[in-house]
């Protein structure tokens, strides 16, 4: 598996993407830096976590418009598989790959915690080692994690099975007390129309270890390791 | 772009924090008066907070060495190796002064001091702390404070991508007019690849790194050196402002940098910028050095050459790079979008020598500028000694159970969980034991089964009782805490909080607390490598508790075998390590369920608590122990409760022993315990009885509820509730209860 992942100045959850994509591919992935135009000959490309240029102006505002993910919009459009985590959910929303934004938790305060997500959907290229309803303990950390879209398009995305990962307790149940960051509908991640992009808020990739967050975030990167070998 | 010129004034001189005598040494230095810049610069070198002047004295007589430590204080961190060519480095600095007036910026741009001060080093820092003091809940303040600090320091820190893994907080009337923010960092370097700062090579470029220097922050170190008043208010534009983006983009091509062999020597611009940072280098290279600050990168037009050697600027480096390496050093800061500027040349003059467009602007010799600041042996008083309080003299009407949740609900109890949630602590996916799930936190090595336990550490009302017995308690209760996970402990960085060292009462305690200090160093093998020391925390003539926190630092060769606090099975045998006497002068319980606070503090017994320490580590390592927590505030009732919430299995306690009241064993907080969780019973007890040191079985994990002696129970659910809710509930403008 020939993994890219985008480095911009102010990611700082590269390493942990990296160490994840390894774990489940045996393959450490091409850290590539955002003056990048051209990103052909990936088979996957992430956009990880992190505060890409400060996130001074708006979260993933910035990063959204640089050259490096209008090169990442053009492999998405040719069935390239893109995933982005936290700040790189945020910026794929700001460039359009992928419906509504985040907003500010609705705490209004940065959350970082272990929490529990549930599949809302099994299918490669992102869960396919995942069942429907499958609970996995993952991590949080962000202050801008709330997921909004209108009406119309919320339903389009339930409607369409493009509603992914949605937050819940530890046994799956979805309700206003699991909804950490006041997301709509609890969405915690989603995709595009082909399939081929997810965004989400939660880190999977701080959930690979026994003894540092356990491995119930694996079976994503598993899932892409295998789709993408396949 | 002449220079200004600026009458010399006494009022000026005063104005700028020197004494008479001060002054009359800087006359005799320099053989002439010296001109608004050069005042500035003796300003700052000299003010408490540079010099050290009144603590110097005391602050040599902490022991220092060790086998294990690379770099004792002096540098911008301490360094201690921890085997396979890996060292630890670390320091804990406070910015107590600018957090109270901003407190947002304030504690942010303290995070970001500490880990410039750890990667100027040549580490990638893996770990903060922070240690947190506040005003009473009931003062109109102290929650504007808790929440500007907790998220300037998120938000460095989360931005910077370095994990928060742990730190302390609490409150007391004493800190309404002076809180204290204390951050810590740790980073890992290779024991080859060490930066330090002494200049060298005649002819060497100088080079400026980093952010621009604007006007904030000029005289910030001064304002740390002296009392506030009413007025403190009107201070604000001497705090700095943070910019973590920045910093992190620092961090990225300095440690790009330091991979290549172009660096001589680096420097941080933390207190005092650009004069402290280059008067060190020279200083400690016996070289001159000369700035031409007209090539100083600035942030707005029209700053004088007295600014630019002032500001307090954040995200700055300066730097003596190899001759012929500017060039690729550029390219590097280019490729990060840093300013970099060759600012000027090594010397052989032994001068700090000024430029502004080709004019002196000053010239200062380095050596006595650094040697004949200001030392002082204040006088000082010893604390009088309280009495003890005798055990069967302390009443209360709340039952046992019901103190308990009292105290699981008081202000510095309660669950700290809205605090660290706003911290990113599990960034870099190494961090084997969260907050609130050990008594160290434990960060692996990136890529290794090793890892570090850290921890900081102070029990104030301690100190405030016996600055001797608590100074030493603080180091040991670091050492305790870094035990209970089965760590090693390494080494320390203190830092010490005291009031207006010029009252002899206030010296006395800080005097104290080294001397503890000293001797708990000493005996437990736990060297003072780096430290930070803020005097003048007071409010008009209100002094705050004696506070000198510790950080300490442990090394456990496999993650996999540190041990947390919660029990998380049922039948676990629990085990009572160190004998109780039911000490309960300065308890938590003293002062928070009877309303008094007095009385002696517990004595610290270094020599036990060593054999304690290591007997309990041994066991740890044996894999005797599912489950350990030191014995600290609140006694034994507090430790089994935090057991009971972190693993979510309940326990019962078995009775007090025979001619022990209740109150005195559940609450007593008598030094050199812990509470271990076992399921080999005989094999800890018997153990214990080979290495001769006490230990009893005093109860048992077991269903979903707390039992203590006598009968009280809560169930898990209600002493969740009781501990979770109080500081979320007063944050969200509630009274605290």
């Amino acid at each position: 598996m020939k993994a890219a992942i985008t480095v911009f100045p102010g990611t700082n959850r590269e390493r942990d993407m990296a160490d994840a994509l390894e774990r489940a591919s045996g393959t450490r992935p091409t850290m590539v830096w955002h003056g990048e135009r051209d990103l052909s000959g990936y088979d996957l490309i992430v956009v990880p976590g992190g505060f890409s240029y400060g996130d001074y102006l708006r979260c993933g505002a910035m990063a959204g418009n640089s050259p490096i993910l209008r090169a990442v919009k053009e492999q998405a459009d040719r069935g390239v598989t893109v995933l982005g985590v936290c700040n790189g959910f945020q910026i794929l929303t700001e460039t359009g790959l992928l419906p509504g934004v985040l907003l500010r938790n609705a705490g209004l305060k940065f959350i970082c915690k272990m929490t529990h997500i549930r599949c809302e959907k099994s299918a490669a290229p992102f869960t396919g080692k995942l069942t429907q309803g499958q609970v996995s303990r993952v991590a949080v950390a962000h202050n801008e994690g709330n997921y909004y879209a209108d009406d119309e398009t919320l339903d389009m995305l339930e409607g369409e099975g493009r509603v992914v990962f949605r937050y819940c307790d530890d046994r799956g149940n979805v309700s206003d007390a699991t909804n950490l960051n006041g997301s709509q509908r609890n969405i915690a991640g989603i995709v595009n129309k082909r399939g081929n992009v997810l965004g989400m808020m939660p880190h999977p990739e701080n959930a690979i270890d026994p003894m540092a967050g356990g491995t119930e975030g694996l079976p994503i990167f598993q899932s892409l390791a295998t789709a993408i070998l396949a | 772009m002449s220079l200004p010129q600026v009458d010399i004034t006494p009022e000026i001189v005063a104005e700028h924090g020197l004494t008479s005598d001060e002054y009359k040494t800087v006359l005799d230095i320099l053989g002439r008066a010296p001109n608004i810049t050069e005042l500035g610069i003796f300003s700052v070198m000299w003010s408490e907070h540079c010099s050290y002047k009144s603590s110097r004295v005391w602050l040599k007589t902490l022991p220092t060495e060790g086998p294990q430590v690379i770099q004792g204080p002096g540098e911008n961190a301490g360094v201690v190796d921890i085997g396979d060519g890996d060292a630890a480095v670390f320091k804990i600095e406070s910015h107590n002064h600018p957090s109270f007036i901003e407190p947002y910026q304030g504690a942010a741009t303290g995070v970001g001091g500490i880990m410039r001060d750890v990667f100027t080093m040549g580490a990638r820092p893996i770990a903060n702390l922070n240690a947190l003091r506040f005003g009473e809940p009931a003062h109109a303040k102290t929650r504007h404070l808790v929440s500007g600090v907790v998220a300037g320091i998120g938000g460095y820190g989360n931005c910077m991508g370095i994990p928060t893994v742990g730190g302390e907080v609490n409150f007391d009337k004493a800190y309404n007019g002076n809180i204290l923010v204390n951050a810590m960092t740790v980073g890992l370097a290779r024991t080859d690849k060490i930066f330090y700062s002494k200049a060298s090579g005649i002819g060497n470029p100088v080079v400026y790194v980093g952010s621009k220097t604007g006007r904030d922050g000029i005289h910030g170190a001064t304002m740390a050196s002296a009392e506030f008043s009413e007025d403190s208010e009107e201070k604000r534009p001497t705090v700095q402002v943070g910019d973590p983006f920045t910093e992190k983009l620092l961090l990225e091509a300095c440690l790009e940098l330091m991979a290549t062999d172009a660096i001589v020597s680096i420097q941080d611009m933390g207190a005092a910028g650009l004069t402290s940072s280059s008067v060190e280098m020279a200083d400690k290279g016996g070289v001159g050095i000369e700035l031409e600050l007209d090539k100083v990168p600035m942030r707005e037009e029209g700053m004088t050459p007295y600014e630019l050697m002032l500001s307090e600027s954040q995200e700055r480096m300066l730097m003596v790079l190899k001759p012929g390496r500017e060039a690729e050093a550029k390219a590097i800061f280019d490729k990060w979008e840093l300013d970099f500027a060759v600012v000027g040349t090594v010397t052989d003059t032994g001068n700090l020598t000024l430029k502004w467009y080709g004019e002196t602007a000053g010239e200062i010799p380095v050596a006595p500028l650094v040697d004949a600041s200001p030392m002082y042996e204040r006088p000082w008083e010893p604390t009088p000694s309280s009495p003890v309080v005798k055990s069967e003299d302390v009443a209360s009407s709340l039952s046992a159970g019901a103190a308990l949740k009292k105290l699981m609900a008081s202000p510095d109890l309660c669950s700290r969980r809205w605090i660290w949630e706003q911290y990113d602590h599990l960034i870099g996916g190494e961090t084997v034991q969260t907050p609130g799930a050990a008594d160290s936190a434990i960060v692996r090595l990136p890529g290794k089964s090793k890892a570090l336990a850290v921890t900081v550490d102070c029990t104030p009302r301690y100190c405030l009782a016996d600055p001797i017995t608590g100074g030493a308690q603080a180091v040991a209760e670091a050492w305790r805490n870094i035990t209970a996970t089965g760590a090693k402990p390494l080494a320390i960085t203190n830092n010490m909080n005291f009031g207006n060292p010029e009252r002899p009462r206030i010296m006395g305690q800080f005097v104290g607390a080294v001397k503890g200090m000293s001797a708990a160093a000493k005996t437990l093998d736990f060297p003072v490598v780096s430290g930070n020391v803020s005097l003048y925390n007071e409010t008009n003539g209100e002094a705050i508790l004696p506070t000198p926190v510790i950080g300490g630092v442990g090394l456990i060769e496999d993650a996999a075998n540190s041990v947390g606090l919660g029990l998380t099975e049922t039948g676990l045998i629990l085990i009572l390590i160190g004998e109780t006497q039911g000490h309960l002068g300065r308890s938590i319980y003293l002062r928070d369920v009877v309303g008094k606070d007095e009385g002696a503090p517990p004595p610290v017994d270094l020599t036990i608590e060593r054999r304690n320490g290591d007997f309990v580590r041994d066991l740890i390592s044996q894999k005797l122990i599912a489950a350990c927590h030191d014995l600290s505030d609140g006694g034994l009732a507090v430790a089994v409760a935090e057991m009971v919430l972190a693993g979510g299995i309940g326990a019962t306690l078995d009775a007090a022993p025979p001619g022990m009241g209740i109150t005195a064993w559940l609450y007593g907080e008598d030094q050199a315990r812990y509470l271990v969780a076992v399921k080999d019973e005989k094999a800890v007890l018997s153990a214990a009885k080979a290495a001769g040191v006490p230990a009893h079985r005093v109860g048992i994990s077991m269903g979903r509820s707390l039992t203590l002696p006598g009968g009280d129970t809560i169930s898990l659910e209600q002493l969740a509730k009781t501990h979770e809710a109080p500081l979320p509930s007063y944050m969200a403008g509630e009274t605290w209860n």
